[in-house]
């Protein structure tokens, strides 16, 4: 039985991750190419300061991939697997889920498991650590970074783990209703608290040291010996439409998710009539 | 192991009654999260292939798209 789940799971997980890939060489590629024109462009100033200054330019990074190739073949292998991963274990949370979230249809139950780990694994994370284009990330900081943005995942998925659990201890006493509002609230303090603690990008050791503190690591205005703007901060709107994009992108990775496994699952669960029976299908 | 007293209420039942059941979820979680780290994080701060950029260069564009921390 388990096994019908996870194949399916994989299954939405890869349309999604398909679906999502088209959204993203549509509306993403163009926005992240912008990105490493900026970051080329300011790259190519910075040599010019520093030639002006008398320091030694900087080696150019050298391609592995060509720019064709990863907004191609790249997003598209790393959006379909990362579909598919999440499509696994969104199967494995959907059985574990199955009898012990009180009384919801298959159906409503794998939308609700979907939107958990669009919350959990994504949009919650976000609003502490959210998606960043090229150029906006230091390359001294990855490490903390990469541990912090793990950490907001873990905690996310945790905490909306810990609060389904509550929501069902207090419902025999509250009912349904105030169960569910009592443990959205536990929910969103913890989360609180948890945004609130967690350091930001730009408050990083390594950060405050080589660039002054200010909140993120989003670049600013180049300036040269005389403090003149010579080449502008990251533009705005392109770091916006890149985040919206990016959360657009996981919205439509998820909701297909949780639309196609719905009806998979319902028929999963519901006994078929025992003419059509098969005694051990797949 | 049987699976034939699948309960007829409109509620989702238990479906995973035991060990293999167990093995199955444990093995899938692996898989996923290790897709999850080479797809997201793999040749950032931490590298299992040795120090080249093959993986991070070429899943590049989809790291900072999906919001992993990315250079």
């Amino acid at each position: 039985m388990e096994r019908r789940f996870i194949v399916r799971g994989l299954l939405v997980g890869a349309i999604g991750g398909i679906l999502a890939f088209v959204f993203a060489r549509i509306f993403a590629e163009p926005q992240i190419q912008a990105a490493i024109d900026y970051e080329n462009g300011r790259d190519a100033a910075q040599a010019v300061l520093d030639r002006a200054a008398g320091l030694p330019a900087e080696a150019a990074d050298h391609e592995v991939f060509s720019r064709t190739i990863q907004g191609n073949v790249g997003i598209g292998a790393g959006m379909i697997l990362f579909g598919a991963a999440m499509g696994a274990l969104y199967a494995v949370a959907y059985v574990l889920a199955c009898g012990r979230t009180g009384n919801l249809r298959p159906r409503t139950l794998a939308l609700l498991v979907a939107l958990g780990g669009f919350l959990g694994s994504y949009l919650i994370p976000f609003v502490k650590y959210p998606a960043n284009p090229p150029s906006v990330g230091h390359a001294e900081t990855i490490r903390d970074r990469s541990g912090l943005y793990l950490l907001m995942v873990g905690v996310s998925i945790a905490v909306l783990v810990l609060a389904v659990w509550l929501g069902q201890r207090l419902k025999p006493r509250f009912g349904n209703w105030t169960a569910t509002l009592l443990a959205a609230l536990a929910c969103a303090v913890a989360l609180g608290v948890a945004i609130f603690a967690l350091p930001e990008l730009g408050h990083l050791h390594a950060n405050v040291a080589e660039y002054g503190r200010h909140p993120t690591e989003t670049p600013l205005p180049l300036r040269n010996a005389q403090g003149q703007i010579v080449y502008p901060g990251f533009p705005a709107d392109l770091l916006f439409s890149f985040r919206l994009y990016s959360v657009a992108a996981q919205a439509i990775l998820w909701t297909a998710m949780g639309l196609c496994f719905a009806p998979l699952a319902e028929r999963l669960l519901s006994p078929a009539p025992a003419a059509v029976r098969t005694p051990a299908g797949v | 192991m049987t699976m034939s007293t699948l309960p007829t209420t409109r509620s989702t039942p238990v479906v995973v009654p035991r060990t293999r059941a167990a093995l199955w979820l444990f093995g899938t979680v692996a898989f996923g999260l290790a897709v999850y780290y080479f797809v997201g994080l793999d040749q950032g701060a931490t590298s299992v292939f040795g120090n080249n950029t093959y993986i991070h260069e070429l899943f590049h564009d989809a790291r900072h798209f999906l919001g992993f921390p990315c250079h």
